[in-house]
């Protein structure tokens, strides 16, 4: 699997989801800066987490109208898997390849703390290593993380199965409780109609080994080794 | 010399500016003629106390700060220590108070642009942050509002870079109710061998501005810093500067890109008193001249003067001199990130300051005598009195159940759970995040692309030292030493933020003296050098002085960071086992005052040489992989430590070790000790070598269950402790706790 | 000539800052405080002269990236 990884002025944890892809990859991903309009051959587009230009105006606005995210729509069109996580989730409603919003948290202040998550889809190449409904922990940051979308497109989101992960409570069960930022019906990942573009919320390079205190991101990128290999 | 349309330097202009009678005298005698305006404002910030440390330099002098590992101590942007295999350590924690209580989030924030800065100037990119926070009682009308506001700052500024914030304490005590503190601690890496220092070098050598745009954000914030609060303080707002984290993180990316070259002589930082102090220091330093073309400095505002840009704390700026013909290079680097770049000057040999703006010449004075001949105050101070012991009978257990008082305590502000302030912070960002805030008595991060992990703290007991101010400073210390080495962590060395109240009080001097002297004894016993730090005085509002509060920064090496050990119990069915001798001591414990109602009594005795033997007794044996949890014992004494890893882990313990302890033994904060929990068939090896070592060791129990019980005082649960713990800080913020009356 | 821009949160679309702004004024008294909504605006200088050209100029700002229509709606106003 060849990848590359978005970088944005004030994108952040462009490293993190380097060292996680190379771990998995055993190759280090080709880091394209937000000027670029060319994109090497690549079977995956990620885009980290961060503050992109700061989050100034809206999460993600402003790196969703930069020159890469021009060429990273183009990919997608042709199938190339995207995935966006925090911040990069953020740039991929923003730049309209994923459906909604993500707007301020609930509880108005940034969290940042494993939450416990469901995987609700199995199908794509993101979370195939997973067992359907198998409950892992994840690590969250984020201030604007509270998914929003009209009743139609969430009923379609679930109707088509595009619900890739929800946040549950320490029962397992997607609540109030354990919706940590008031995500609509605790969404905290969703598909693009085709399942080639998955935006996440929580972090999964930063449980990808024990010292992270969980390793329950590994999956994830097996699942795309294994799909994109 | 006198430019038009600044006005005339007059003693009431002098004053006003905060320079007593003699130094005026001196500034007029230094100059030599009429000073003009622009060069009254530059002594101004100069010879504040921030800059010149005058009350403060003589006893600062008195710690140790030389050790086999210090690569650079004190007087540079931040402290260096050798960490091994060509890496450096570079640390430092800075006091953001005065601003912060004015405008809290963009004081808290700005403090922590600053103190990165202090580091990524250095060469190191910062890859932790911590923060020491004091409030006032929280039933205080303004703390709620201060603690969101600090909180929601830091987290802006901190999450924003790309940071983590792996830990820190807060503390509240209406002696912080005018005068919060907000401490701010930053560590970098760095290679050793690339190091940037500020003195200047190489006559002729371009003077570059790189950063944001200069504005009138924050003039005098150096003199206001110095003075004492009145109630008028907020209408100081304006001189409070905004932080642009945005800008930050560009400019660590770019200042990293060209430390990579070999472009730069030195650099600096534009923090307190800006472009004046990095210019004067970075030319006395390097015993050199240096000349501005002011005109040529980016501003964001029309009209400014140059009295306003030279004393300007715009946020996001830094001075460096690059070698000859690599202004290019440099430039491109910085306009790829998107940041103003501009050569405003250039060092000369005059050994002066010229500053020139639209072809006039606005000073011209010599920079050695700004810097050297600032004055130096031995201020007459008073030891503080030392109180009377308490009386014996204090350690009986009062007739209200055990359970009661360990729930009290564990909710009660100092001890209550700090979750609601640190889940604001991204503490993993960076992904080498061992342990964060509330998973181990410090916090743990590895060093990128190795094995190796720093541990790092801060501490500090204020009511300890307010009432004996040479053990608390000297506890202090041995506390940040113990709680490194409760992780398994060597304690490398200090990073130090003296905050105190006037001192030209000689009571408030006197505190400080004592605290210098108790930190100074006890860096000297733990070998663990002052490497960096800050002073904050004038800490009072209407004549009342906040605690002293010497924080310690504590920062430790672990080979393998994998082998950090948490606090948190890891299985049941492990011994439970207390190392260090307890005496029930009572005095200034929050016991005493939580329970009792009593703040009293001496702090507990610091016996360094005690300190030190237990401590290496314990990284001895968690290097050899034979606990799986350690906590130090401080705060609140044995039964609260053991309360702590229970809630951490949701596990309980049967302690049968601790039966017939008296309030004393259970709540005592007796010095140096730690509890650990290990596999029952470690707890023999362990007791032998307490044994040899001549470590007190004893057995309290074995972990399991959901309650802390087996000592005579029924089933105390986890459960309901985590709750109490949990619930108080989210209460108080959500304005739910009924105000002490 | 300048244009200022205010955007706000669609009706229907939760607003927990509006929401936590009205319970701090309801806390500090204000009684007679109804819902409140929390938007920003974007000030604009503008070099143009024409002002049916700088509507439609700040109209497509505003739809390409001053608001998000998913959530967001616009209003724009030309001063001077």
């Amino acid at each position: 699997m060849k990848a590359a990884v978005i970088v944005f002025p004030g994108s952040n944890c462009d490293r993190d989801l380097s060292v996680a892809l190379e771990r998995a990859t055993g190759t280090p991903p080709k880091m394209v800066w937000h000027r670029e309009t060319e994109l090497p051959p690549v079977d995956l587009i990620a885009v980290p987490g961060g503050f992109s230009y700061g989050d100034y105006l809206r999460s993600g606005a402003m790196a969703a109208q930069s020159p890469v995210m021009r060429t990273v729509v183009e990919h997608a069109a042709k199938g190339v898997r995207v995935l966006g996580v925090c911040n990069g989730f953020q740039v991929l409603t923003e730049a309209r390849l994923l459906p909604g919003a993500l707007m301020r948290n609930a509880g108005l202040k940034f969290v940042s703390r494993p939450v416990g998550l469901r995987v609700e889809n199995v199908e794509s190449d993101f979370t195939r290593g997973y067992e359907a409904g198998q409950r892992i922990h994840i690590p969250v940051a984020h201030h604007d993380g509270n998914y929003f979308a009209d009743e139609a497109t969430l009923d379609r989101l679930e109707g088509e199965g595009r619900v890739a992960f929800r946040y549950v409570d320490e029962d397992g069960e997607p609540t109030a409780d354990g919706n940590i930022n008031g995500s609509a019906r605790n969404i905290a990942g969703i598909l693009n109609e085709s399942r080639t573009v998955l935006g996440l919320m929580p972090h999964p390079e930063r449980a990808v080994e024990p010292l992270h205190g969980g390793t329950d991101g590994q999956p994830f990128f097996r699942s795309l080794v294994e799909a994109l290999s | 010399m006198s430019p038009r349309n600044e006005p005339a330097v007059t003693a009431e202009l002098a004053a006003e500016h905060g320079l007593s009678d003699e130094e005026y005298a001196l500034m007029l005698r230094l100059v030599g003629r009429a000073p003009t305006f622009t060069e009254l404002g530059i002594f101004s910030v100069m010879w504040s106390e921030h800059c010149s440390y005058k009350s403060s330099k003589v006893w600062l002098k008195t710690l140790p700060t030389t050790g086999p590992r210090v690569i650079c101590g004190p007087g540079e942007n931040a402290g260096v220590v050798d960490i091994g295999d060509g890496l450096a350590a570079v640390f430092k924690m800075e006091s953001h108070n005065h601003p912060s209580f004015i405008e809290p989030y963009q004081g808290a924030a700005t403090g922590v642009g600053g103190i990165l800065r202090d580091v990524f100037t250095m060469g190191a990119r910062p890859v932790a942050n911590m923060n020491a926070l004091r409030f006032g009682a929280p039933d205080h009308p303004k703390t709620k509002h201060l603690v969101s506001g600090v909180v929601a700052g830091i987290g802006g500024y901190g999450n924003c870079v790309g940071v983590p914030t792996v830990g820190g304490e807060t503390n509240f005590h209406p002696a912080y109710n005018g005068n919060i503190l907000v401490n701010a601690m930053t560590v970098g890496i760095a290679r050793a061998d690339r190091i940037f220092y500020s003195a200047a070098a190489g006559i002729g050598n371009p003077v570059v501005y790189v950063g944001s745009k200069t504005g009138r954000d924050g003039i005098h914030g150096a003199t206001m810093a110095s003075a004492e609060f009145s109630e008028d303080a907020e209408e100081k707002r304006p001189t409070v500067q905004v932080g642009d984290p945005f800008t930050e993180k560009l400019l660590i990316e770019a200042c990293m890109e060209l430390m990579a070259t070999d472009a730069i002589v030195a650099i600096q930082d534009m923090g307190a008193a800006g472009l004046t102090s990095s210019s004067v220091e970075m030319a006395g330093k390097g015993g050199l001249g240096i000349e501005l073309e002011l005109d040529r400095v980016p501003q964001r505002e029309t009209g400014m003067t140059p009295y306003e840009i030279m004393l300007s704390e715009s946020q996001e700026r830094m001075l460096m001199i690059l070698k000859p013909g690599r202004e290019a290079e440099a430039r491109a680097i910085f306009e790829k990130w998107e940041l103003d770049f501009a050569v405003i000057g250039r060092l000369t040999d005059s050994g002066r300051l010229v500053l020139k703006m639209h072809g006039e010449t606005y000073c011209d004075i010599e920079i050695a005598p700004l810097v050297e001949a600032s004055p130096v105050y031995e201020r007459p101070w008073e030891p503080t009195p030392a109180r009377a012991e308490l009386e014996p009978a204090l350690g009986a257990l009062p007739a209200r159940p055990v359970a009661e008082l360990l729930k009290t305590l564990v909710a009660c502000p100092d001890l209550a759970s700090k979750r609601w302030i640190w889940e604001q912070y991204d503490g993993q960002v960076g992904a080498d995040t061992i342990y964060r805030s509330g998973q181990a008595d410090a916090g743990v991060v590895r060093v990128h692309g190795t094995n190796k992990a720093l541990a790092i703290t801060t501490d500090c007991t204020p009511r300890y030292c307010v009432a004996d101010p040479v053990r608390g400073g000297a506890q202090a210390v041995a506390e940040a030493w113990r709680n490194l080495t409760a992780t398994g962590a060597l304690p490398l060395a200090v990073t130090d933020n003296m905050n105190f109240g006037n001192p030209q009080k000689p009571r408030i001097m006197g505190q400080f003296v004592g605290a210098i002297q108790g930190m100074a004894e006890a860096c000297r016993a733990l070998d663990f050098p002052v490497v960096s730090g800050n002073v904050s005085l004038y800490n009072e509002t209407e004549g009342q002085a906040i605690l002293p509060t010497p924080a310690i920064g504590g920062l430790g090496l672990l080979d393998d960071g994998a082998g950090a050990v948490p606090l948190a119990f890891q299985a049941a069915g492990h011994a439970v086992l207390l190392l260090g001798a307890t005496d029930g001591h009572l005095g200034q414990s929050l016991y005493l005052r939580e329970i009792l109602g009593r703040e009293d009594g001496p702090p507990p005795p610091v016996d360094l040489a005690v300190e030190r033997r237990n401590g290496d007794l314990v990284r001895g044996l968690i290097r050899d992989g034979l606990v799986a949890a350690c906590h130090d014992v401080s705060d609140g004494g044995l039964l609260v430590a053991l309360a702590e890893m229970a809630m951490a882990a949701r596990m309980g313990a049967e302690l049968p070790g601790l039966a017939g302890a008296d309030a004393g033994q259970l709540f005592g904060e007796d010095q140096g000790r730690y509890v650990i929990a290990c596999p029952a068939d470690a707890a023999a090896e362990i007791a032998r070598r307490a044994g040899e070592a001549g470590v007190p060791c004893s057995s309290l129990g074995t972990t399991g269950g959901t309650a802390l019980t087996g000592f005579g005082h029924g089933a105390i649960s986890v459960d309901e402790l985590r709750r109490a713990n949990e619930g108080w800080l989210p209460a108080l913020m959500a304005g739910e706790l009924a105000p002490v009356v | 000539m300048k244009a200022k821009v205010h955007v706000t949160l669609k009706k229907g679309v939760l607003d927990p800052q509006g929401k936590a702004i009205g319970n701090a004024l309801h806390s500090l008294g204000f009684g007679n405080v109804g819902e409140v909504r929390q938007g920003k605006v974007i000030e604009i200088e503008l070099a143009e002269t024409d002002r049916s050209k700088a509507e439609a100029a700040v109209r497509t700002m505003c739809e390409k990236l001053l608001a998000n229509t998913v959530i967001e709606d616009y209003a724009v106003e030309l001063v001077g």
